[in-house]
C-alpha cells in the first residue's frame, strides 16, 4: 500500500490597518494613489533625532482584532527593533513586537477537509510598521517611502493547518473577520493583506517533523492554494524517491505555477531584536479592553449561527450570505421587508449573485434594493406576474434601476389570469394540433407539458401557469 | 572571553562594514576587551529584578490618529545623492531578501 503523508502548515499574515495616519508619525497612511515620497516626514524617513509616537487607533484596532480572534490581550506590551538592512527600510530596523506582543493565544474556527469544525490556533497578533516600496528599473532601483510606517498587523498561527484547502479557508475566514471589524480592507490583490506559509511534510505516523520550508510572496488566495498544493506534491515526490528536503525560503511563480528557491539556510537572518528605546511600554487595562469589546460588531461565526437559527438555513448556506458583511445586511433587510427567508435566500443567491458575478460589482452598488426585491416577490404572490416573468423583471430592475411595478406596467407583463381569454387560446392550440390531442388521449400523457408550453408561448409567457394547467386538464380529459 | 575572527566578520557583515585585515585583528582585540568589561554585570544578582523595557515612569504615550502635513518633496529628496521622478534612486536591488 502506498505511503500516506501528513502536511503541516503554519501561516503568517500581514494586514495593513485602516488608520488615517501612519503608525509612528502623522503622515497620511493612504499611500495607494499618492505621488512618490509625498507622505513622508523626518520620522518615517528616519532623519537623525526624529522620535516615533504610537498611533492609538492602531493599538485599538489590534486589541479589537485580538478579541475577535479569541486572543489573550497582554496587560503589558513592548515594541522591539528588528534589525536588518534593505533599501525600503530607512531606519535600518523595523519597529515591531517580539517578546511582549499585544495579543496571544487565540483561535479561528474553520471547516476541515471532512467538513467538520476545526480550531486553528493563533500564536500571536502584534503591531509593526510597513516598509517603503521599490520599483525595479533597468540597472537601478527607485524607492518610495509613502508606505514606510503604515501600521501592519502580523497574525501568526500555530502549525495547525493540514492541507492547501484548509490554508485557503483559514485565510478567507481571517479576511472576513478583519473586514467585519473594519480594521483592514484585507485586499490581497492590492497588497493590503500578504501571506507566508511554513510547510513541512512527513510520512503519516512519523513522530518527528519533516524539514520546514517557507513560501513567501503569496499575493492572492489562489496563489496560496496553488503554491501549497504544488509544494506538497514536490516534497512527497522527493521523499518517495528517497531524497531529502532542503530547508529553504521559496518564492511562488504564479505564471509558471511553481515554487523557486529564494534563500538557503546559510543566509538565514540575524535580526538582533531588542526593546525599542524610543517608545514607552503599553499598559492595557481591563477597562480599556472591555470598552473595546463593546465596539465589536456581530462577528461572522455568531451571525452564521443566528442565520441558521432564525432563517432555517444550513451552515453552508448561511456562510454564503455571511462571508461578506454587505451581503448579509442586504439579505436581512430583504427578509425584514418580505419575510420568507428561504425564498429571499434563493433569489439572492440565484439571480442576484449571478448578476454580481457577471457585472463584477459588489452588492452595495446594484440598483435593486432589498425593498425592491420584496415588492417584486409580492407581485408574484398576488398573481400579477408569474415566477418566470419575475426573473426577467428582476434582470430589468438590475439593468435599469426601475422598480418592479413600473416595468410590469410599461412592458405589459401582467399575467393573464382571465379564464375566458385563456380558454379561447387553449381551444386554438388544441384545434391546431389534432394529432397531438389524439395521441394524448390514446395514452401519451407526457404530451401534457408540451401543451402547457404551447399556451405559454402563445401568451409570451404571461399566462397564469396554474390556470393553463387546469383548463388543459378539463379539455383534454373530457 | 575572546571573540573569534568569524564573529567579528559576522558582526561587520550585519552592519554592512567592510573591514581590512588589520582592522579585523584590531577589532577582535578591542571588542573582546569591551565584552570583558561589560561582563562585570554578570556578577550582579538580578534574580529578583523583572526585565526592564524602559526606566522612565511613563506608559501609554500615544497620539490620536490625525493626519498632519508631510514634508514638501523637494525637502524630502534634498539630501538624496541620486533621485529620479520623485523617487530616491539606489543601486539595483536584485533579490527580495526580506
Ligand atoms: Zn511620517
Amino acid at each position: 500500500m502506498a505511503q500516506e503523508y501528513e502536511v503541516i502548515i503554519g501561516m503568517e499574515v500581514h494586514a495593513q490597518l485602516l488608520t488615517r495616519s501612519k503608525m509612528f508619525c502623522s503622515c497620511s497612511a493612504d499611500y495607494v494613489d499618492a505621488p512618490p515620497n509625498t507622505h513622508v516626514c523626518p520620522v518615517c524617513m528616519a532623519l537623525p533625532g526624529a522620535l516615533p509616537v504610537i498611533n492609538k487607533a492602531a493599538v485599538e484596532a489590534t486589541i479589537r482584532t485580538g478579541l475577535a480572534l479569541n486572543c489573550r490581550i497582554a496587560s503589558f506590551s513592548v515594541f522591539a527593533r528588528k534589525n536588518y538592512f534593505y533599501p525600503d527600510l530607512p531606519k535600518g530596523y523595523q519597529i515591531s513586537q517580539y517578546e511582549l506582543p499585544l495579543t496571544t493565544d487565540g483561535w479561528v474556527e474553520i471547516e476541515d477537509d471532512a467538513g467538520h469544525p476545526k480550531r486553528v490556533r493563533i500564536r500571536r497578533a502584534h503591531l509593526e510598521e510597513d516598509t517603503g516600496k521599490l520599483v525595479h528599473m533597468d540597472g537601478y532601483s527607485l524607492v518610495d517611502l509613502n508606505r514606510a510606517g503604515v501600521p501592519l498587523l502580523e497574525i501568526v498561527t500555530e502549525a495547525d493547518l493540514r492541507s492547501a484547502d484548509e490554508a485557503y479557508r483559514y485565510l478567507r475566514k481571517l479576511r472576513t473577520i478583519l473586514r467585519y471589524l473594519g480594521v483592514s480592507t484585507a485586499d490581497m490583490e492590492k497588497g493590503a493583506m500578504r501571506c507566508e506559509a511554513n510547510l513541512s511534510v512527513r510520512p503519516k505516523g512519523q513522530k518527528t517533523l519533516g524539514t520546514k520550508v517557507e513560501i513567501k510572496n503569496l499575493n492572492s488566495f489562489k496563489a496560496v492554494r496553488d503554491a501549497i498544493a504544488y509544494e506538497v506534491q514536490r516534497q512527497v515526490r522527493i521523499l518517495e524517491e528517497g531524497g531529502t528536503i532542503e530547508q529553504v525560503t521559496l518564492g511562488w511563480d504564479a505564471s509558471r505555477g511553481r515554487t523557486f528557491v529564494q534563500r538557503t539556510k546559510e543566509e538565514a537572518h540575524d535580526y538582533r531584536y531588542f526593546p525599542e528605546p524610543d517608545l514607552l511600554p503599553l499598559e492595557v487595562s481591563q477597562e480599556w479592553v472591555e470598552a473595546l469589546r463593546e465596539t465589536l460588531p456581530e462577528l461572522p461565526d455568531a451571525k452564521m449561527d443566528r442565520f441558521v437559527r432564525e432563517y432555517g438555513l444550513s451552515r453552508k448556506e448561511a456562510w454564503i450570505v455571511v462571508e461578506e458583511q454587505d451581503v448579509a445586511q442586504w439579505y436581512e433587510a430583504a427578509v425584514r421587508a418580505y419575510g420568507a427567508p428561504r425564498q429571499v435566500y434563493n433569489w439572492l443567491t440565484g439571480e442576484i449573485f449571478r448578476y454580481l458575478n457577471e457585472a463584477n460589482v459588489p452588492i452595495d452598488e446594484i440598483r435593486v434594493t432589498p425593498e425592491g426585491l420584496a415588492e417584486l416577490l409580492r407581485l408574484v404572490d398576488d398573481g400579477t406576474i408569474n415566477r418566470n416573468t419575475a426573473k426577467s423583471v428582476l434582470q430589468e430592475m438590475l439593468a435599469t434601476g426601475k422598480d418592479a411595478r413600473t416595468i410590469v406596467e410599461e412592458q405589459g407583463l401582467a399575467q393573464v389570469s382571465d379564464e375566458a381569454a385563456l380558454a379561447s387560446i387553449v381551444e386554438e392550440i388544441l384545434a391546431a394540433h389534432p394529432d397531438e390531442v389524439r395521441r394524448y388521449r390514446a395514452g401519451k400523457k407526457g404530451l401534457f407539458g408540451w401543451f402547457v408550453g404551447q399556451v405559454m408561448r402563445a401568451t409570451r409567457g404571461k399566462a397564469n401557469p396554474d390556470l393553463v394547467r387546469k383548463l388543459l386538464q378539463e379539455r383534454l380529459n373530457e | 572571553m575572546a571573540l573569534t575572527r568569524e564573529e567579528v566578520e559576522h558582526v561587520a557583515w550585519l552592519a554592512r562594514l567592510e573591514l581590512s585585515e588589520e582592522e579585523i585583528v584590531r577589532f577582535q582585540e578591542q571588542l573582546s576587551a569591551i565584552l570583558e568589561y561589560a561582563r562585570m554585570l554578570e556578577h550582579i544578582d538580578i534574580s529578583q529584578v523583572p526585565p526592564t523595557a524602559s526606566v522612565l515612569p511613563m506608559r501609554n504615550v500615544m497620539r490620536e490618529d490625525e493626519v498632519r502635513p508631510s514634508l514638501p518633496r523637494d525637502v524630502v529628496l534634498a539630501n538624496a545623492p541620486e533621485k529620479e521622478s520623485g523617487y530616491f534612486r539606489v543601486p539595483p536591488v536584485l533579490e527580495d531578501t526580506e
